[in-house]
């Protein structure tokens, strides 16, 4: 029975480590992932939200309020993230917000998080509906949604064809991750797709998808104008290779975001060449908040990534994006209800609905272009619906667009529609956000 | 000394037939059963319930459910978290699509779903044998999540192919907290290891058991093989079913097909093969090997750094956890190969004796 | 009709992919009866570690000797810190140790090299050979042809070596029974150095040609699936057998992606070679070049 004792051992000493709450600490749970198929994406991506924590907390922490974090290790799994979430979620004083950067185990903290009443942020994923504040009071998919970017997506590709009434008549090819992820996207490339003309020709990966032959042989008979591949992981470099080996031009090719860093083009060597993505924040340590990691955090040693070349990496500006919203947020939430004061969990909240990242304060972050200008409301809890188009060129991303939108009112109008629908089967009240402020 | 049966006899058929006919089991069941329901919530936090008893319990019971076909019955199947999809899936269409269902009734649904794909599943187990039948169970957990992702009608049209189970409602009761959820889960489960106790001990599994030693024998000896194969796997898929009805319903609440993965599939024949073939304990102890260790690991080293100071980056500890975890699986089997139950078992006649050497 | 050849080839082709995983998984069962399910870890680990050792500026050949020399080293270990002790024990048990076995190594292989994914540039163009395609209109790259020519040297080369050598009869004796063989005096340590060794080499190819395709990063773990239904194809312990199956396998599941595929939905290539397979068992128990099975009471 010795592995029972080790067992009671280590969750003894899990309580006796809870108890030991510091204070005027402002807590936030990483529920992150360095093991596993996805590894690469979550140490960029947490590395970069903690190279942030550990910025603001050495410019003074916000307003006084120093940032405390603790990570866990979820693999990526839903089970082993839930155990995370609830093992971190009391630590501390309580967690004051979560990200757990993981469609899967974002399902499982759904309702978790709204009886908790803890904000949980899902940045670049998760349910697209959940933007609608009315219904999702707990849930901040902020900046930019899928529907959203495939909106855009269908705008660049209609600025390409020399406007979006030119889509009429071509042909979209729409390679996706069989899944639930992958699947997000479709009703709204389904609608404009009605709506503008265009042919959508759906060819699902089965996941991990690490031979994609009989679908890229279906995208060359077909011979779309363009594909679009909403890919995870291994997917996208197989992705290209395959379509390089079997002739189909990469700059053809559009990526998700997902589909969009080093980790997704490296792999596949010289056939990624011209291949374009989609992005919601940009890359490079051409910002003045990135030249400051780089200067004071990891030169004095207190980097998070060990790979020093991966600074500035798309997964690596990903979670500095992150941590600067949410600094952001707790800072709109301080200057509400008491500077220098630790935030609880529904200040934040509040804090995550009066984001206003104008271009100015940008700017005066240090961060104006990195990613686009973000306001958030009590209805709208993404607050900016915009991507930029990039396009790698054996290096690096080379800037294609700035940040742009596709038709937000026409996504709005399916948002709303969809999370009526769940709320409506959920037997959940809306909130009448007029009587917000 | 602690633990003799002697002297205790038993004068009828009944007394002799009874699932614990050793008085010490009866007062050992008792307590682990009083602990259970009684002890834990009243000390237990939030936290233990809803991030390690519960599932937990839950995953014991599909462990159970796969025991019942691979333990008893001896048929290997790398298929068991598909057939959770389909109780989990089933059992959100029944609650929704029927109108005034009970809850427990939609479980049950659910089981008996898995329980119908499972009897289609388990065919060719009529023919096939050992690792050439666990990969064909493969089939099962690929063609099953492929169903559940492609038919819209599994997820009520849901854009993202996602369910929300519905709140847990018993005879106007809502079951919302950890701690209710923690009791209904134990009461099911109890009641389910209860069953399957009482089955593989009585004709059926006695059945199972002459089939997995050798098949061609039981044959002769007038066993069909057929109805006893078809009837485990029957049975597994409708124990793997509400296990999985419960794991959307009572722990995750929001599930993508994706949440019953192949990976998901490993973990319960893991648990079975770590807590012991063949055992109804063994699910149980498996269970809390396999969902525990790696969280106590992960606590361990979170404890050493705290009080050491060594400031190990967190890649290096994770990868860490990964391989004393795959260390201890190893050296467990090594120590002993028929798992922890039979661990237990040592112990047991260990305690026939002790303190005395002879 | 061109494209129903185009279709065929390029499915034959990854179905080499699939046999040479597929190699390791038959080499290890043949000579153990053990189900090895740590192969898909080992070719991620042979792969990560050749590619740690090239960003050490080591050249193309010796970082390809040191490797080979890591994975034999870890064959060995493997032997003998896993298999030795678990001499004569169920086989599911068996199966369970190279599960455990397999966390142990992509814990290994992370630790040390860290979790960056690579690429791999093994120097073979990967891309339509011109000559082909403008007289046919199929494209055929010269990495699938030389991948190809690589399985087709190492089974022939695997064939002889196991036929050919006194080591043969040993190893069927030892996958029947560990101890009759142990007791008849076959050196059963040795011949398990010397397979698991074997199937170190095959991971490194594996992984030096799946790598070069998917970049070296975790998920080349997963090539482990794609041999599975090759395996119960082509029967467990047969050579020639993981190479039928890798092809039969390769080249249906392609096709009915490509033709039947778009008529329910698509995305059933992560099932058709199961239920295929599966099929097939249903005639032929013992797969394609599988023993048969002789049951008696």
């Amino acid at each position: 029975m010795k592995w029972f004792l080790r067992v009671l051992v280590g969750i003894a000493l899990a309580a006796a480590a809870s108890v030991a709450t510091a204070q005027g600490e402002q807590f936030i749970p990483l529920l992150s992932y360095r093991v596993g198929p996805y590894a690469a994406g979550g140490s960029g991506y947490f590395g970069g939200a903690i190279d942030y924590f550990t910025l603001v907390n050495m410019n003074g922490g916000i307003n006084g309020v120093k940032i405390l974090w603790e990570e866990c290790e979820t693999e990526y799994n839903a089970a082993r993230g839930v155990e995370c979430y609830e093992r971190l979620k009391t630590r501390h004083g309580g967690a004051s917000t979560v990200e757990p950067l993981s469609t899967g185990i974002a399902y499982g903290l759904f309702e978790r998080v709204a009886q908790d009443k803890i904000p949980m942020t899902t940045n670049g994923y998760g349910l697209a509906i959940s933007a609608d504040g009315r219904v999702f009071p707990w849930v901040f998919p902020l900046g930019t949604t899928y529907w959203d970017q495939a909106a855009a997506m269908v705008a660049y590709l209609g600025q390409k064809a020399g406007g979006e009434a030119k889509l009429k008549g071509k042909k979209i090819a729409f390679l996706y991750h069989d899944s639930a992820y992958g699947k997000e996207p479709i009703p709204v490339l389904d609608a404009l797709a009605a709506r503008d003309g265009f042919t959508l020709i759906k060819i699902p990966i089965t996941p991990p998808g690490n031979t994609q032959e009989s679908q890229w042989l279906q995208v060359r008979q077909q011979n779309p104008d363009y594909a679009i591949l909403w890919g995870f992981g291994v997917m996208n470099p197989v992705a290209i290779k395959t379509a390089a080996k079997l002739g189909y031009p990469r700059d053809r090719i559009l990526g998700v975001w997902w589909a969009g860093s080093e980790e997704d083009v490296i792999p596949a060597g010289a056939a990624a060449k011209g291949y374009v993505t989609a992005a919601f924040s940009a890359g490079g340590t051409n910002f003045p908040v990135m030249q400051e990691i780089v200067k004071r955090v990891y030169g004095a040693g207190k980097g998070n990534l060990e790979d020093k070349s991966r600074i500035g990496s798309m997964y690596h500006t990903r979670g500095v994006t992150y941590g600067i919203m949410i600094v952001e947020a707790i800072r709109q939430a301080q200057a509400h209800f008491g500077k220098g004061k630790v935030m609880t969990p529904e200040q934040v909240r509040w804090g995550l609905e009066h984001i206003d990242l104008t271009e100015a304060r940008l700017k005066a972050l240090g961060a104006s272009g990195l990613f686009p200008p973000v306001k958030t409301s009590c209805a709208d809890h993404e607050g900016s619906g915009m991507v930029k188009f990039q396009q790698w060129d054996g290096k690096e991303f080379k800037t294609l667009t700035p940040f742009m939108a596709g038709d937000r009112a026409f996504v709005h109008q399916m948002v709303v529609q969809g999370a009526d629908k769940y709320a409506a089967e959920k037997k959940i009240t809306p909130r009448d956000c007029s009587k917000e402020m | 000394m602690l633990y003799r049966e002697a002297g205790q006899f038993k004068e009828t058929y009944a007394a002799d037939s009874a699932i614990f006919p050793i008085l010490q089991d009866r007062i050992g069941v008792a307590l682990i059963v009083l602990v259970a329901f009684v002890v834990i919530p009243l000390v237990a936090s939030p936290y233990l319930f809803s991030a390690i008893l519960i599932p937990c319990l839950i995953l014991a019971l599909a462990a159970l459910g796969l025991n019942l076909l691979t333990g008893y019955a001896g048929q290997l199947s790398l298929g068991a978290a598909a057939f959770m999809a389909v109780g989990a899936f089933m059992s959100y269409n029944f609650a929704l699509r029927v109108p005034h269902i009970p809850l427990l009734l939609t479980f049950v649904g659910g089981g008996l779903s898995a329980a119908a794909v499972g009897i289609l599943f388990g065919l060719p187990s009529l023919r096939i044998r050992g690792f050439y039948l666990a990969v064909a169970t493969l089939a099962a957990q690929f063609f099953i999540l492929w169903c559940l992702t492609k038919v819209g009608w599994f997820t009520n049209d849901n854009p993202s192919g996602v369910i929300t189970a519905q709140a847990i409602v018993i005879a106007g009761y809502t079951f919302d907290s950890p701690q209710e959820k923690y009791l209904l889960v134990l009461s099911i489960v109890t009641v389910m290891a209860v069953a399957a106790k009482n089955m593989v001990r009585g004709n059926v599994g006695r059945q199972w058991m002459a089939i997995r030693d050798m098949d061609v024998a039981a044959e002769v000896i007038g066993i069909r093989p057929m109805r006893s194969k078809l009837l485990a796997f029957a049975i597994s898929s409708f124990y793997c079913g509400v296990a999985g009805a419960l794991f959307a319903y009572a722990y995750l609440g929001t599930v993508e097909p994706e949440a019953y993965s192949l990976d998901l599939s490993f973990r319960i024949l893991f648990m079975i093969i770590i807590g012991g073939i063949g055992t109804v304990m063994g699910a149980f102890l498996g269970s809390a090997f396999i969902v525990m260790i790696p969280i106590a690991l992960s606590t361990f080293v979170e404890f050493l750094d705290g009080t050491l100071h060594l400031g190990v980056p967190s890649s290096v500890s994770s990868n860490l956890e990964l391989m004393v975890f795959g260390a201890l699986i190893i050296f467990f089997l090594i120590v002993e190969p028929y798992g922890l139950a039979r661990i237990w078992q040592i112990t047991k006649e260990k305690l026939r004796l002790w303190p005395f050497p002879h | 009709m061109g494209f129903f050849f185009e279709v065929l080839i390029a499915g034959l082709l990854s179905g080499v992919m699939y046999s040479l995983v597929a190699l390791g998984f038959v080499l290890i069962y043949k000579a153990s009866g053990v189900f090895n399910f740590a192969q898909g870890s080992l070719v991620f680990f042979a792969a990560l570690t050749f590619v740690g050792l090239m960003e050490h500026h080591l050249s193309f050949g010796v970082a390809l000797v040191v490797t080979l020399l890591v994975m034999i080293a870890v064959g060995l270990a493997i032997e003998r810190f896993v298999l030795r002790p678990l001499v004569n024990q169920p086989q599911i048990s068996l199966f369970m140790a190279t599960i455990g076995l397999s966390f142990f190594i992509e814990g290994l292989a992370q630790l040390v090299w860290g979790a960056s994914v690579r690429g791999l540039d093994l120097g073979i163009q990967d891309e339509p050979i011109a000559w082909i395609s403008d007289r046919t209109g199929i494209n055929i790259s010269k990495f699938d042809l030389m991948a190809a020519g690589i399985a087709a040297v190492l089974v022939i080369a695997l064939a002889l070596f196991f036929n050919r050598t006194r080591i043969v009869r040993a190893l069927r004796a030892v996958a029947d029974d560990h101890q009759a063989a142990l007791a008849v005096g076959i050196p059963l340590q040795q011949i398990w150095a010397i397979v698991w060794a074997v199937a170190g080499f095959v991971a490194l190819v594996t992984g030096l040609l799946w790598g070069a395709r998917n970049g070296v990063q975790f998920a080349l773990t997963f090539v482990a699936l794609k041999a599975l239904p090759v395996l119960i194809l082509g029967g467990f312990e047969s050579i020639p057998g993981a190479i039928v199956g890798g092809l039969i396998i390769g080249a249906t599941e392609k096709l009915a992606e490509v033709f039947v595929g778009p008529y329910v939905g698509g995305g059933i290539e992560g099932w058709f070679p199961y239920v295929l397979a599966l099929m097939f068992l249903l005639v032929r128990p013992e797969g394609l070049f599988g023993e048969k099975i002789i049951r008696r009471i």
